[in-house]
């Protein structure tokens, strides 16, 4: 499983901050940080434990198993963000 | 001013307003913050902007009322800087003043016909249905069949979701009540979106412009042939294109292949490539004038629109919405960039037009940077600001404000605005809006002009009698 971020993120970073695992991209600083409309989670990487639900001010963060319909495409969306630039890629150390 | 405790100002109690106070606060536990607020009600665009369909991001009220309001932050709601109390006045009583006034007006097309009856900014039309006590009076006649929108941002996309979302929906929303009214009403069954770049450059989101593809009952169109992407377009993409951006173009293609929905109830049509040269009417809105639109390449590398030929299309419609971006206006008695419409800064510290810090004025949001970003902008803005005051208090920078008890700014605005809504009035106007709401089985009835929002906010605090 893991756990998907839908489209009412507002890019406040609390999530990013209480991750233990480092999955959510882009991060401030990142190239297409100010670009990017919302936050994702790699689910490669992702470990369940939930952290950044607590995080969310806007319960833009839902587990795989309980996303409601309405953002049912983000499931798709959250992996596909990181086939284009991966974690690992990411976190990198230039 | 050393072992004074600073008093810092914020003027603004809007999403920039609010995440600068509780930045304050994460980095300087000893500060005292008073928020300053023209409405008798804090949160600005989060109550007042983002769409009543969009509950889960109001949510974030209540992080600002835990970070800011329930920390001991003081609220003087219904008072204008400026008018009430001006800049000047302010710096007697603070060590600093921090302003997040955000962006107040629209920006302007610049075509005749802007300003016949029936065309409005965006702007007017979501304050209004947001139930800002300022524009409640505002009277839309929604009996045209046919609006458009112009614009392809986020609030392009609000708007034209408000105009097609069912009335069963709206009443789910805390829409207010005049709105919720009106739209009961509308006749509207189509709204046409011109965007005067290609799907490539929408600035739609990709999580809006999908909405706008599964609203219930409401068929979205698109032109295959505006779908098209032209080589430079297409080149960009691949390069330098946003995951967005690419998502856009993808949900676009998507929809130009859906096919017609007969049993629509109402219908989206989404245009591209297409800028508004005249809006014409006589005596109120009848009809837009056209022109199509291609994408070229300018000096500077960025691609921009621009005419194809002189042919006019007309589209015949009784509506109009402006939607082409906020612009702010001067404030009196600070620094005014009148070129870029923001508060000369640097890092959020205000510029003389000398360049140099004003000491003790600070800027941050939409006032600091221009329009631009979502709601979580606010927060790393308004870190970048705090750090500024932080350092500025550090090196003991900030003047010294000979009028600095707390119970002086207040004693003098409770007797200049005799109507002032402080922390305990909002509470009361939010209470009774919620509790409206859970009644009607809404997220919150809002109390939509400033007689009931002043009298709500009196009650709880008992000076109703006076």
């Amino acid at each position: 499983m893991t756990y998907i971020i839908a489209g009412s993120c507002i890019k406040d970073d609390s999530c990013i901050e209480v991750c233990p695992v480092d999955c959510i991209h882009p991060k401030p600083g990142d190239p297409d940080f100010e670009t990017a409309e919302q936050l994702y989670i790699d689910p490669e990487i992702c470990i369940d434990c939930d952290a950044c639900v607590e995080a969310c001010p806007v319960d833009a963060i839902f587990p795989e198993a309980l996303t409601p319909d309405k953002f049912e495409y983000a499931l798709e969306l959250n992996a596909e963000f990181f086939v284009e630039r991966s974690t690992a890629e990411r976190t990198a150390i230039p | 001013m050393t072992d004074a405790v600073p008093r810092v100002a914020i003027v603004g109690a809007g999403p920039a307003g609010a995440f600068a106070a509780a930045s304050l606060w994460r980095m300087r536990r000893d500060v005292e913050v008073d928020l300053f607020e023209r409405l008798p009600t804090p949160w600005g665009l989060l109550r007042g902007g983002v769409a009543p369909d969009h509950q889960e991001i109001k949510r974030l009220d209540d992080t600002f009322d835990r970070e800011t309001l329930a920390r001991g932050c003081r609220f003087f709601g219904n008072v204008e800087v400026g008018t009430d109390i001006s800049h000047e006045e302010l710096m007697r009583h603070y060590s600093a003043v921090i302003y997040a006034t955000g962006a107040q007006t629209d920006k302007s097309l610049g075509i005749p016909g802007e300003d016949l009856p029936g065309s409005w900014a965006a702007t007017e039309f979501v304050a209004w249905y947001n139930g800002h006590p300022d524009y409640r009076d505002l009277v839309f006649d929604l009996s045209p069949q046919r609006a458009v929108v112009i614009g392809n941002g986020n609030v392009a996309a609000d708007v034209t979701r408000m105009l097609v979302l069912s009335p069963a929906e709206l009443e789910r929303t805390d829409v207010a009540d005049h709105a919720l009214e009106a739209l009961r009403e509308s006749q509207v069954e189509e709204v046409v979106v011109l965007g005067r770049r290609g799907p490539a450059q929408a600035a739609f989101t990709s999580a809006e412009l999908r909405e706008l593809g599964r609203m219930d009952g409401v068929d979205v169109r698109v032109d295959p042939e505006e779908v098209e992407l032209d080589p430079l377009s297409k080149r960009w993409l691949d390069v330098d294109g946003t995951f967005t951006a690419r998502k856009n173009v993808q949900l676009l293609r998507e929809f130009a292949a859906r096919p017609e929905d007969p049993d629509a109830r109402r219908r989206i049509v989404l245009r591209f490539l297409r800028s508004p040269v005249e809006i014409r009417g006589d005596g109120r809105v009848d009809a837009v004038d056209i022109r199509r639109n291609q994408i070229v390449q300018a000096d500077d590398g960025i691609l921009r629109p621009r005419p194809a030929d002189d042919e006019i299309e007309t589209i015949d419609c009784g509506l109009v919405f402006r939607s082409v971006g906020y612009r702010a206006v001067p404030l009196p008695g600070v620094p005014f960039d009148e070129r870029s419409y923001v508060l000369p800064n640097d890092r959020g510290r205000v510029l003389t037009p000398d360049g140099e810090p004003l000491p003790g004025v600070y800027a941050v949001g939409w006032i600091k940077r221009g329009p631009t970003g979502i709601l979580g902008t606010n927060k790393r803005d308004a870190d970048e600001t705090v750090r500024c005051l932080a350092e500025d208090i550090a090196a003991d920078r900030l003047p010294t404000p000979p009028d600095p008890a707390p119970e002086r700014i207040e004693a003098l605005l409770a007797e200049r605005k005799p109507d002032l809504v402080t922390v305990e009035g909002w509470r009361a106007i939010d209470a009774q809006e919620l509790e409206q709401g859970s009644r009607e089985q809404r997220p919150r009835v809002k109390l939509a002009s400033r007689d009931e929002l002043v009298d709500a906010a009196r009650e709880a605090t008992g000076v109703a009698a006076r």
